[in-house]
């Protein structure tokens, strides 16, 4: 039991005002101002909208000011924010299909419709410090290509139309229509994780989920715990529209242009007793550009579908209460730091605890002393 | 013939979309560029346009959510990725016009002005003026915009090669 304490309010605001000239740091170097985060930290700000839920480039900047970097304190900050807020309704689905590509590249058809495009990437660069930047350089003039604002396919469409790809619904197949006839989207926001979860629930979960935990299971799943051959099918990183129907209007209108990652993978299946062997889907989808992130997540939506396959749940990535229990670093973080404060009364139980229980050892200790010593001398 | 078959049906949808659906398609168009543009520019143009409409806000401006979803597999199921952020706002002309404004962001100025611009849309005397000059130019920097991002990363289009190994 948690008993509260009381008292130290004002060594905890001044502990507040500290930590606020922490933030600013030396005042002879210039504040940092929110649209240099959100244009110069921009993948930090779109990992923080990502874990935060919460599509808003201004705010996350703002919460990764205010946290002073800690991204997991900043994607805090937005969820915290978003309960201060109505909710107007739910978007319709954003059609990827559509999206305007700055990025896409397939590591399993080499020539594809629309082609391969980098983008702005880390991949071939040499992971060596650019001194230039502590100068301030400018970057180099940009070369331009043709542009081509067309409709780019999805990669995996040319699996499907050979029936070498599952559908994208899986074999779980059609989505459950309730009562009024509308297909039921499980909210996270609105209900309580239940297992076993659906893969609508499993997504939004992992969508939001901490990309470091997201990474490790994937990986896991790569070394063998939970094999399940991946490819990266396409991995894409554009701009696509929200499509969202108000009330009082009764059409759909666009709401906004926002950037996302999108990440297929391709997964070896065996088949089962009703399935001939084809391949499978794992998929991952974040706000702005966390390829990291969306690659992992399409890993462990692959291996939590490991029931649904017929797989042998055997490990940690495949193991969907374990996974999705601990996928949230802003739950995570919670509750591991709630053991920083006063716990002085719990402790203090434990403490007469094991105090009573040495006491009782030693007693023992002490007639068995007796007793041996007793035989020895007899 | 069948050539001209598809023909008619074509011509006939497209009349039933003047008729019906026009009115939509086109009022969608302006709420979407209003919504994804930028609050200065626009209200550069509005300036510019030089309007003094008397209205009455009927509602809001009011800061609010949208749960955005998502697809499994891009076609799937779908799920609930994350909400944005959405400004929205109601106004009323003198003469009784009602017009929306839904912004991305926090943006409650930007949604009143959306909505006033909404509502003189759909005057007829005055939409053709409101369009050339705020909705259209609106649009022309969007489409910039675009476009640029696309011809820069159209410069990193690759090919690769399969190396044929040597035995």
């Amino acid at each position: 039991m948690y008993v509260p304490v009381k008292g130290g309010e004002r060594a905890i605001e001044n502990a507040h005002k500290l930590l606020a000239e922490e933030r600013r740091g030396n005042r002879d170097t210039p504040d940092l101002d929110v649209a240099q985060i959100d244009e110069q930290l921009a993948l930090a700000v779109d990992r923080v909208m990502t874990e935060g839920s919460l599509y808003d480039r201004e705010l996350a900047a703002l919460a990764i000011k205010q946290a002073r970097g800690d991204l997991i304190e900043a994607a805090f900050l937005l969820r915290a924010f978003r309960t201060t807020l109505a909710r107007f309704g739910y978007s319709i689905p954003i059609d990827t299909g559509q999206m305007v590509v700055r990025r896409r590249i397939s590591a399993t058809y080499k020539d594809l419709p629309g082609g391969q495009v980098l983008g702005p990437t880390f991949d071939y660069t040499h992971r060596l410090i650019d001194f230039s930047l502590l100068e301030g350089a400018d970057p180099e003039n940009l070369e331009e290509g043709e542009s081509d604002m067309g409709v780019t396919p999805h990669v995996l469409n040319i699996l499907d139309r050979e029936g070498l790809m599952e559908p994208a619904n899986g074999s779980s197949g059609a989505q459950e229509r309730g009562e009024d006839g509308e297909v039921h989207v499980g909210d996270l926001t609105r209900e309580p994780l239940e297992f076993p979860a659906d893969r609508d629930i499993r997504l939004q979960r992992l969508a939001r989920g901490d990309e470091g935990f997201l990474l490790a299971l994937g990986y896991s799943t790569q070394r063998g715990y939970g094999r399940n051959h991946p490819f990266a099918g396409e991995l894409r990183l554009g701009e696509v529209r929200v499509g969202f129907v108000p009330e009082e209007l009764g059409f759909e209108i666009e709401i906004a242009e926002i950037t996302v990652t999108e990440c297929e993978m391709v997964n070896q299946f065996k088949g089962s007793k009703n399935v001939s062997p084809q391949f499978t889907r794992g998929y991952g989808l974040t706000f702005g550009h966390c390829e990291r992130k969306a690659m992992s997540m399409a890993l462990v939506d692959r291996a939590l579908r490991a029931k649904e396959l017929d797989e042998e749940v055997e490990a940690p990535g495949q193991d969907e209460e374990f996974v999705l229990a601990h996928a949230d670093n802003v739950e995570a973080t919670g509750f591991v730091e709630h053991l920083k404060l006063p716990h002085y009364v719990d402790f203090q139980s434990e403490l007469e605890l094991v105090r009573r229980m040495r006491a009782e050892i030693e007693a023992a200790k002490v007639r068995n002393g007796d007793a041996e010593q007793i035989e020895a001398a007899e | 013939m069948a050539d001209k078959g598809d023909g008619q049906v074509a011509a006939q949808v497209d009349r039933e979309l003047t008729s019906k659906e026009a009115p939509e398609v086109a009022r969608k168009r302006w709420i979407g560029v209003l919504a994804r543009a930028d609050q200065d520019a626009t209200e550069e143009l509005w300036a510019a346009l030089g309007r003094t409409d008397a209205y009455t806000v009927i509602r809001g401006p009011e800061q609010g959510l949208v749960m955005v979803r998502g697809r499994a597999g891009g076609t799937g199921r779908a799920f609930n990725l994350g909400e944005m952020t959405v400004t929205r706002c109601t106004v009323r002309l003198a003469g009784g016009a009602v017009g929306h404004g839904y912004v991305c962001g926090r943006r409650p100025e930007h949604a009143e002005r959306a909505a006033l611009i909404d509502a003189l849309m759909q005057l007829e005397d005055e939409c053709q003026v409101v369009d050339a000059q705020i909705i259209g130019p609106l649009e022309t920097v969007e489409e910039k915009r675009r476009a640029s991002r696309s011809c820069k990363s159209a410069a990193t289009k690759v090919d690769f090669f399969t190396m044929v190994r040597s035995e």
